[in-house]
């Protein structure tokens, strides 16, 4: 313990192998931290049901009747859930952050582990991982549930609907892409948590990102800016990777989109991570 | 440690309250110390005002679509306006229609026979194209086209009317001023059944009738036309309303529509009263067609009423109704609800200082103190709700005012029709729109009490009142799910920005972008009300059982 608190970092351990040793030790450290409350793993199972549930809402509650044509894009509306469960992991990324400082724990975690870039990534790759998860087991869940219920309600291949389901390419990137989006999600909230630390403050800002661009873009017709939001903000660039239908008249191509959410997200953690290293706890 | 010392953080707060512990009073004296000199709270606070004014006004500046006239250089702005009629009640709308008419001094009545009402619009699989009524037509008569008598103040736009008619879809109706919406006989009318209508003039007072064999008269409604002058015009028109199919089955944008026109044919044309009984007069009421569909046919010249001994058939294009938001209206339009549409951001910010009250006392222990100065948990919880309930109200109304009085006037430079609402409508508004801020803050502290968690707290507010309207919104949905999402969750509350009235006699895509809820303004209020109470109860509930 104390050898730990007297040592500064990069100088005693600067060979590789020491890091690497360090990332293992912290890594270990963040998952018994975090599989030893309940909460997270509450807030994953939340992340799958939500999902599910509100795809499962949607999907259920949309037909389309003989005489008519149905501009719905099948495999959007199946991940519809997404707008949902990606509240619930911005609660997750927050809380590994935030529960910390307000605790106290963040002064005995930094104490025991000095290097903070390890804390950092421990944090951060233990947090995609468990999300990437929980996101691939929501997705799949809101994809099956579009293939099972889509085609009773009008939406069948002779009428021209593409099934819901992974052997359809487009489908395959959005059901992919959508869990990545949520991967992404934690990573910009965990960075904007590490930034701001209080959780209430931290989860304002994040639900802000997510949700005021969207809604700010439905009220503006002005074209210029329109296409400026739907180009550069988190959310809803990120969320054309879930487009497979009118693809043309998409101001960014899908995996662009989920590339500025990236690029959110990296700056998140940047900045974060920048903080995080010079700042007192 | 003293009872006063510890009910009342700072002393001098107590002095002047009398009796030591207090009533009610104290403790919401106590309440707003704590919040106001919580520093961050209060420059979130006056942060949440201001983001809600500067993201309104972005939206409401950058409404503007522009416009490009019959072919012409693109434009942007006021150059955009058509010329817009406002009917008696001031309300913007549309009257535009083919018109055989007379003039009529003192009391009369007329009657007429209506044999047919046919229609043909626009093609829809080429309405992408700009399309011209009288080019490229197909049969199809839209829900709301429209033939009947109309007995008229002048052939002015906007001037007062009162009118029986036979609609497309929607039967008999008697209809005046563009708001007056009365029905009739229902079902279709053809050359087997067809339909007698009336018009009986007496003074200002105008009544319907309606018949089915001409005998037997069954009286639709009664009308006062106040000022009415004594020699008004009365006629036949025939109009028809852009052609739609699907509309309002998935979201706004679906359908746009097609321009349309209807064709009326009647019979038995009689005129009896005052004035010189003349010959049929044709007018083109509003120069045919709808603004934004091109000229109609006839493009502003004699109506296209043909005479063939009794029979006279009319083809009209256009409207007799209010305008409403949304793309199938004649032109674009704004409400004032755009310039509010920056309250989300105040809504996310308010709420999440309201869910810290109580969880904030929670991880300092300070619920402690607090619970054992009042034991009495259900005051401490009604006396954070009154100070937070109160201060995100005055938050909002600064807000809303801001927003509104700069937002509007930069929303009229845009190049698209302002629907204005009438003050006392504008200020429902504005206080609706601070009340209902001011509600969501309470269900926050009692989402904070009950969780003890900021951040689910905070969550759980936003999103239960942010989703339903970006879900609603986004066109995914359709829109009958939409609206229940928008019934029965705290988004419900947003129904007090609605700002203009839902008429039953428009074809409208009723989005909430468009400033359209399926909730009254005051049902909405419940709505989010009762979501707070319920929230408040459990929050007491589990105050009094748990430990601090």
């Amino acid at each position: 313990m104390s050898t730990a608190v007297r040592t500064p970092p990069a100088q005693a351990m600067a060979t590789a192998a020491a890091r690497g040793a360090s990332l293992r030790h912290a890594l270990h450290a963040e998952w018994t931290k975090l599989r030893t409350v309940s909460g997270p793993a509450w807030l994953l199972l939340g992340i799958a049901a939500a999902t599910i549930a509100v795809s499962t809402a949607a999907v259920g509650a949309t037909h389309c009747p003989q005489n008519l044509t149905c501009p719905v894009d099948t495999t959007k509306l199946s991940l519809t859930g997404i707008q949902l469960g990606q509240a619930i992991v911005a609660i997750l990324a927050v809380l590994t952050v935030s529960n910390e400082y307000s605790s106290g724990m963040m002064r005995v975690t930094l104490a025991a582990m000095p290097r903070r870039q390890a804390v950092l990534a421990a944090k951060a790759i233990l947090l995609a991982a468990l999300v990437l998860v929980a996101g691939a087991v929501a997705v799949f869940g809101s994809v099956l549930v579009g293939h099972l219920i889509l085609p009773g309600h009008g939406f069948t291949a002779a009428r021209g609907f593409h099934p819901v389901w992974l052997s359809y390419g487009p489908t395959l990137r959005a059901a992919c892409g959508s869990v990545l989006y949520l991967g992404l999600i934690a990573l910009m909230s965990l960075g904007v948590a590490v930034i701001v630390r209080d959780s209430a403050v931290s989860i304002g800002v994040v639900l802000a990102l997510l949700y005021v661009f969207p809604i700010i873009l439905s009220f503006i017709g002005n074209e210029h800016w329109q296409h400026r939001l739907e180009r550069w903000t988190p959310t809803v660039a990120g969320l054309t990777i879930q487009d497979t239908t009118g693809l043309r008249s998409l101001v960014i191509t899908p995996w662009a989109g989920l590339g500025v959410l990236a690029i959110w997200a990296a700056a998140a953690m940047l900045a974060g991570g920048l903080v995080f290293r010079f700042r007192d706890v | 440690m003293t009872a006063q010392a510890i009910s009342v953080p700072r002393p001098e707060a107590g002095s002047s309250d009398g009796p030591r512990g207090g009533g009610f009073g104290s403790l919401l004296r106590a309440e707003w110390i704590k919040f106001r000199s919580v520093r961050g709270w209060v420059i979130a606070m006056i942060l949440a005002a201001l983001l809600t004014i500067f993201l309104g006004v972005f939206a409401a500046a950058n409404a503007n679509i522009g416009c490009q006239i019959n072919g012409g250089p693109p434009k942007s702005g006021r150059a955009c306006l058509p010329y817009i009629p406002h009917g008696p009640g001031g309300e913007v709308v549309t009257d535009s229609f083919s018109f055989a008419h007379q003039p009529l001094t003192g009391n009369g009545t007329i009657t007429v026979r209506v044999t047919s009402l046919t229609g043909e619009h626009a093609n829809l699989a080429s309405a992408q194209r700009a399309v011209q009524v009288g080019s490229g037509l197909v049969p199809g008569l839209a829900p709301w086209g429209k033939t009947g008598i109309i007995i008229k103040r002048s052939t002015h736009q906007g001037s007062a009317y009162a009118a029986m008619m036979v609609t497309g879809a929607h039967g008999v109706r008697m209809q005046d001023n563009f708001t007056g919406d009365t029905a009739g006989l229902p079902g279709a009318v053809s050359a087997a059944h067809p339909r007698w209508l009336r018009l009986a003039r007496s003074g200002d007072t105008i009544t319907g009738y309606d018949s089915a064999g001409g005998t037997h008269w069954t009286q639709v409604g009664t009308v006062q036309l106040t000022g009415l002058p004594s020699t008004v015009q009365v006629g036949m028109f025939a109009t028809s309303p852009g052609y739609t199919v699907t509309q309002n089955s998935f979201g706004g944008a679906s359908n746009s529509g097609g321009p349309a026109q209807a064709t009326g044919v009647f019979d038995h044309v009689s005129l009896a009263g005052g004035g010189p009984s003349g010959t049929w007069a044709g007018t083109t009421v509003g120069g045919g067609g709808p603004a934004g569909a091109g000229p109609g046919p006839g493009g502003g010249g004699p109506a296209p009423f043909t005479r063939n001994g009794g029979n006279y058939t009319l083809t009209g294009s256009g409207d007799i109704a209010p305008v409403t938001p949304g793309p199938l209206g004649p032109f674009p339009t704004v409400t004032i609800g755009q310039s509010l549409a920056g309250a989300f951001v105040g809504l996310i910010v308010i709420v999440a200082v309201a869910a810290m009250i109580f969880s904030t006392e929670y991880r300092r222990g300070l619920i402690r103190t607090t619970l054992a100065a009042t034991p009495r948990r259900g005051a401490v919880l009604a006396a954070k709700a009154v100070v937070i309930g109160a201060v995100a109200f005055a938050v909002g109304l600064v807000a809303a005012v801001v927003s509104i009085a700069v937002g509007v006037p930069k929303e009229e430079n845009q190049g698209q029709v302002l629907l204005s609402a009438p003050v006392l409508t504008e200020v429902r508004v504005i206080i609706g729109t601070a009340a209902m801020l001011a509600v969501a803050a309470v269900f926050a502290v009692a989402l904070g009490a009950i969780l003890r968690r900021s951040a689910a707290a905070i969550t759980i507010a936003v999103v239960t009142v942010v989703l339903p309207f970006l879900l609603a919104a986004l066109n995914v949905l359709p829109a009958g799910v939409g609206d229940w999402l928008l019934r029965l969750t705290p988004a419900a509350g947003l129904a007090v920005e609605q700002s203009i009235p839902r008429y039953s006699q428009v074809t409208t895509v009723t989005s909430p972008i468009q400033g359209y809820y399926p909730l009254s303004p005051s049902a909405g209020f419940a709505v989010l009300c009762l979501w707070a109470a319920a929230a408040l109860a459990l929050a007491l509930v589990m105050l009094r059982r748990r430990d601090a």
